[in-house]
């Protein structure tokens, strides 16, 4: 099945193997594209968090290099107009249900949100969008981390570290829109539920949800 | 929500059933949540657990399914069920004082059923009747023009109706005290 590819990404020829999905073949050669849900081992991505539009040529519409698999002869472009305006809108969304006091988060500098912002020249702001408020639950049950659930941005990391390293089964998606969280059967608090604090999701969190309660600003 | 005398022999008994009646694969599992809630009125956290083991899936995923698709409820129908209407007219309306005000009277949220389970309170979208909003649906009988006077009028009609036998006794010896 490895057979080998080349395809053209901003200009930049690429040799990879056919299968491969595209934003990773992207990423291992620097170049970048935003992501958040993208999982290297998951055959069948979510593609939910909708940042990682591109263009192939020959094809009218933007797709998800998360989703895509590679083919020979794919000429790729990772900015255009119309792609820095699908990736803006998606990430101005995920920003109006995100806790945006970056000073106090643990995650502050470290954080996937910031990368992209900073790499695509976005506001770490919501002006377009009206912030949605509403309550959200803050879970600082297990001993060592806790989980922020404003500014948890539903990328998914945390359910799949919990699944299949883990193999625990702990923690999944419940609700629907805007009531999507990530939560446990019952929505018990972590420390009654069956999670045994490994803290793998912890370390798979790309933003300040799931912290380590040592990295505690405020 | 307490379970009532006998329920939990309930729930066990009606899980086995509906498991042993179909094959445990994944496409099932909407189909096995259906007919167990047929059968139950309602899904309790205590089937979905069996399922989960019965199924050998994670108990949460069977709970994001539940709480995903509406029409799945996790509590029993009350004696007396509210439905209120939050299609748009409605909404616009002040559907979502009404609602509000069902919850204070009821001392419930909405998609709970109280205690004693005299009642339950949810939501519709849209009854066909969008000239007489805000709409609540009260067991069966849409109400017009809802407003928080009127809810209260509702309610004390509903309370009247409510005498000691009126409502199952939760089994307090047999509490699924997760709530
Ligand atoms: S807690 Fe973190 S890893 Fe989990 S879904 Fe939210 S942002 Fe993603
Ligand atoms: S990384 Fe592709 S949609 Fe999230
Ligand atoms: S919107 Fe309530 S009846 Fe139509």
């Amino acid at each position: 099945m490895s057979e080998e590819v080349t395809i053209t990404i901003d200009d930049q020829s690429i040799k990879t193997q056919r299968g491969e999905k595209l934003l990773w073949v992207a990423l291992e050669n620097n170049i970048f594209i935003p992501h958040l849900c993208a999982i290297k081992d998951e055959s069948r991505p979510n593609a939910s968090c909708r940042l990682c539009f591109v263009e192939i040529e020959g094809q009218d519409k933007p797709v998800t290099a998360c989703s895509k698999e590679v083919e020979n002869a794919m000429v790729v472009k990772t900015r255009s107009p119309h792609i820095d305006r699908l990736v803006k809108t998606g990430f101005e969304l995920i920003l109006s249900d995100h806790n945006l006091k970056c000073r106090e988060c643990p995650a502050n500098r470290d954080c996937a949100l910031q990368m992209i912002a900073k790499k695509r020249g976005l506001k770490l702001k919501c002006d377009r969008f009206k912030p949605l408020e509403r309550e959200y639950e803050l879970d600082d049950s297990p001993a060592e981390f806790a989980f922020d659930r404003s500014r948890c941005v539903l990328c998914g990391q945390c359910v799949w570290a919990d699944r299949v390293e883990a193999e625990i089964g702990a923690i999944g998606f419940t609700g629907r829109g805007i009531n999507r969280v990530v939560t446990t059967f019952k929505d018990l608090p972590l420390a009654d539920s069956i999670c045994t604090e490994c803290k793998l999701c912890v370390d798979a969190c790309p933003v300040g949800a799931l912290y380590y309660k040592h990295n505690q600003k405020a | 929500m307490q379970l009532l005398e006998g329920e939990k022999e309930e729930i066990l008994a009606c899980v086995k059933d509906v498991l042993g009646g179909n094959s445990k694969t994944q496409e099932n599992l909407i189909p096995i949540l259906q007919q167990v809630q047929k059968k139950l009125g309602y899904l309790p956290t205590m089937a979905i657990e069996k399922i989960a083991e019965g199924m050998d899936v994670p108990a949460v995923d069977i709970y994001g399914l539940a709480t995903f698709y509406n029409q799945f409820r996790l509590n029993p129908p009350g004696k007396h069920e509210v439905k209120v209407c939050m299609g748009t007219a409605c909404y616009m309306a002040g559907g979502d004082i009404t609602l509000e005000s069902f919850q204070r009277r009821m001392e419930i949220d909405e998609g709970e059923t109280s205690q004693d389970r005299y009642y339950s309170l949810g939501r519709v979208a849209c009854v066909g009747c969008c000239t007489l909003a805000p709409v609540a649906v009260v067991d069966d009988q849409v109400e017009g023009k809802v407003t928080p006077t009127r809810v209260d009028g509702l309610m004390l009609a509903l309370e009247e109706g409510r005498d000691d036998n009126s409502s199952q006794q939760p089994d307090s010896s047999e509490g699924d005290n997760n709530e």
